[in-house]
């Protein structure tokens, strides 16, 4: 691996673990409650006191930031989580499957696959109705097709591949030689896209909010933060761009990290 | 007469590793001279280094470069390309990957003669591309022309990127490897087809790995190793007398005796009646019948597409004939050692998983398999640590004992063998080709080795089997076909893998 490969990769692992600390322990890193309306320190800048300067109600900007990190990081962790399993099921089954089924099954993740993953995420919203947990479903579902038709493929190629036969060949039953060769390759496949998944799915999850499909104020979550501010973007900056830019470098990270595994998978099988 | 191609002290280096170490070569108009090593050996290195090509980040040191006339001891990539097509030109091993995809023939062979203003126009262009086709033995050589590479077999490939080699007449022609993924016969057309452009004039260099070709094209040879040439003569003489203990297993390793008739009559344990096997509407197998007589080896051989590795998997009972039958004369336990060894184990299991594995479908008791593991691996001369390494960190010959210890675990009585040694280096080849006659010994296994490899199969196998597609042309003893082959297709083969006799 080149050397700004290698600097690149730590500093988005850096970032991330950041990020996850935020989410797991936020009381250590938060300044203030991000509950707590003081209208006499409203729109202040950001200074040694309120370190991202305060929104309207006068919360602090930084810990709502900080309070924010745990959500957005696991509606992305849950998202591809679920999205993968879910993918591997159905992709490892279609790849399995009689030709009519795998058609049929395939067909229908053609059309997911045909639509933006925000576009099919804000339709299942539109169905679900707003909240919290609709968005997790709406994410969920909308990161999926990619896994499947992975997960189908790896199948396909896998199941057909000399070492597999080698086991059969040797007297390994049919399910076994399934469960011990064939699985474990397509998850290998699979976990690497989903590194890539992650952030596209927090993004989604942030864009949701910032609509307002879900959760509701006061709430500390990134695209809602960030919509509170944009009607007083002029005067007060800080309130957008701060969640902005939590969003932005924490997608960045996750990205960045995946693709660096993803080359390193691609090289390590050509 | 003066050489056409002088390399003095030609040093090649990547950081402070030398790989190729101070090499001498002269080359006369109208000579042959032979490259000859395994792998690692820094043969291809120099090959490339001959024509001012060399990776980067690798370091060259030249006392003195001539070529046909010209000082190319220390020449600008620009003069380079004056010289090169024209003055020295190049094949390579793999055709496919060498001749452009989206290129026809014809625009191929027509490139070095546009480069290099040998012709004008396009009818001029059209009939000098015709004549070098033809003179490459090309069949059908104007219909040829206008077909893309994929369309074309190896052998037709390697006859074209010889011609676009040739086109611009070089007085020097280096060959890497150019018959080394052909079946023999084919090899033999190209290889012939080689000497005849250095009967023409042209200074050939040869880089191969294989004697028996290096005896069929060679006038004179040098052999390699580790990057320094350890023994250099005429051809006939080197084989004859080699002086270097390198040379003579290299010697030992490509070109064997067929193996003498086994005397005793053996019961057979399989015999297989009119057995076929189609796909898709196209025919593998047609009407193959045979015996395998006990703790025997079969040998098969054929070209590609010849129906072997089908008929060996219908052996093994992974593919089920469409017709015929295939009797055993008792339960056997049948293993198959695949072609590719490194596809044959799980990329992400390490040696010793797969070898469980292999104990645990034969119904060794877990107990048991570590021990199991470490016998095994003893058996095929390998030493227990690589128990614990993934197969892609093994050399080939140690990926193919591997596989062979994996067949081993379930304890066969019969062992398929798909091309088992056709990826190895001689020596390696060599060393294979021992370990299965031993194992055959202790074990008393019954052997089927499928190969397209004439020699390979004459040195190990008792019985031979000839397919041309699809079909059994001649069987028998192993001596008496090699001895007085029947079949003109087998006639071909043995004289494809023979000698040259001038």
């Amino acid at each position: 691996m080149r050397r700004a490969q290698r600097t690149l990769l730590w500093i988005a692992v850096a970032v991330l673990a950041v990020i996850a600390f935020a989410a797991i322990w936020p009381g250590v890193l938060a300044t203030h409650d991000p509950l707590q309306t003081d209208v006499r320190s409203a729109l202040l800048p950001p200074s040694a006191e309120h370190l991202f300067g305060t929104d309207q109600s006068g919360r602090d900007v930084y810990s709502r930031v900080v309070y924010g990190a745990g959500r957005s990081l696991g509606i992305g962790l849950l998202a591809t989580g679920i999205a993968l399993a879910v993918g591997l099921v159905i992709g490892a089954l279609a790849g399995v499957a009689p030709r009519g089924v795998d058609t049929t099954v395939m067909r229908v993740n053609d059309v997911l696959m045909a639509f933006p993953e925000f576009l099919v995420a804000l339709v299942v919203v539109a169905m679900l109705g707003p909240g919290p947990v609709n968005i997790a479903i709406a994410v969920t579902l909308a990161a999926t097709p990619v896994y499947v038709r992975l997960a189908r493929v790896q199948t396909r190629t896998l199941r057909v591949a000399e070492h597999v036969e080698a086991a059969r060949i040797l007297g390994v039953p049919r399910v076994r030689a399934f469960t011990r060769h064939v699985a474990p390759g397509v998850l290998g496949a699979l976990s690497v896209l989903a590194t890539i998944g992650i952030g596209s799915s927090i993004l989604a999850a942030a864009g949701l909010s910032f609509l307002g499909l879900g959760p509701s104020e006061p709430t500390p979550e990134w695209g809602l933060i960030l919509a509170g501010g944009r009607n007083v973007l002029g005067q007060a900056w800080w309130i957008s761009v701060f969640p902005g830019i939590a969003i932005t470098i924490t997608v960045v990270s996750a990205t960045v990290i995946g693709r660096i595994l993803r080359a390193r998978a691609d090289g390590r099988t050509t | 007469m003066s050489a056409t191609l002088e390399v003095q002290g030609l040093r090649i280096s990547f950081g402070a590793t030398p790989v190729v170490d101070g090499v001498d070569l002269h080359v006369a108009p109208g000579e042959c001279v032979a490259i000859v090593g395994e792998s690692g050996a820094g043969k291809s290195l120099t090959a490339r280094a001959l024509l001012g090509l060399t990776p980067a980040g690798a370091e060259v040191a030249l006392d003195r470069l001539v070529i046909d006339g010209t000082e190319a001891t220390t020449l600008s990539e620009h003069a380079w390309r004056a010289l090169r097509g024209a003055r020295i030109a190049l094949v390579s091993q793999d055709a496919l990957v060498s001749l452009d995809p989206l290129r026809r023939i014809g625009a191929e062979v027509a490139e070095p003669l546009r480069l290099h203003g040998i012709a004008h126009g396009r009818a001029a262009l059209r009939t000098r591309v015709g004549e070098l086709l033809r003179r490459v033995w090309m069949p059908e050589a104007e219909r040829r022309a206008t077909q893309y590479p994929h369309e074309l077999s190896g052998g037709l490939r390697q006859r074209a990127l010889i011609a676009s080699a040739i086109a611009a007449a070089p007085a020097v022609l280096v060959a890497d490897e150019p018959t080394t993924a052909l079946d023999a016969t084919v090899q033999a057309r190209i290889l012939g087809l080689l000497r005849e452009i250095a009967d023409a004039g042209t200074a050939v260099v040869f880089i191969s790995h294989d004697f028996a070709a290096v005896r069929r094209l060679a006038d004179r040879v040098l052999v390699m190793r580790r990057g320094a040439v350890i023994e250099e003569g005429p051809v006939a003489e080197v084989l004859e007398d080699p002086r270097h203990e390198y040379t003579r297993q290299l010697i030992a390793a490509t070109i064997h005796e067929p193996r003498a008739a086994a005397q005793e009559t053996a019961s057979p344990v399989l015999v297989a009646t009119e057995l076929s096997k189609s796909f898709a509407g196209v025919p593998a197998v047609i009407d193959a019948s045979f015996a395998v007589s006990e703790g025997r080896t079969l040998g098969v051989v054929g070209e590609s597409g010849s129906g072997k590795t089908t008929l060996a998997r219908m052996i093994v009972g992974v593919e089920a004939p469409d017709t015929g039958a295939l009797r055993w004369s008792r339960a056997q336990r049948v293993q198959l050692v695949h072609q590719n060894p490194l596809g044959a184990f799980d990329p992400r299991w390490t040696v010793g998983r797969s070898l469980r594995e292999a104990l645990e479908a034969a119904g060794v008791p877990r107990a048991r398999r570590a021990a199991r593991v470490a016998e095994l691996l003893a058996e095929v001369d390998l030493a227990p640590e690589l128990a614990d390494r993934r197969p892609s960190a093994l050399s080939g010959g140690q990926r193919q004992r591997a596989a062979i210890a994996r067949a081993l675990a379930a304890d066969p009585e019969v062992l398929v063998l798909d091309e088992p040694v056709s990826a190895l280096d001689p020596s390696v080849r060599e060393r294979v080709l021992r370990l299965l006659a031993r194992l055959q010994q202790v074990r008393r296994l019954t052997m089927i080795l499928v190969s397209h490899d004439l020699d390979v199969v004459g040195a190990v196998a008792d019985d031979v089997l000839v397919m041309q597609d699809g079909r059994i042309v001649e069987q028998g003893a192993t001596a008496d076909v090699f001895a007085a082959p029947q079949h003109p297709f087998t006639q071909e083969l043995l004289d494809a893998s023979g000698p040259v006799r001038p």
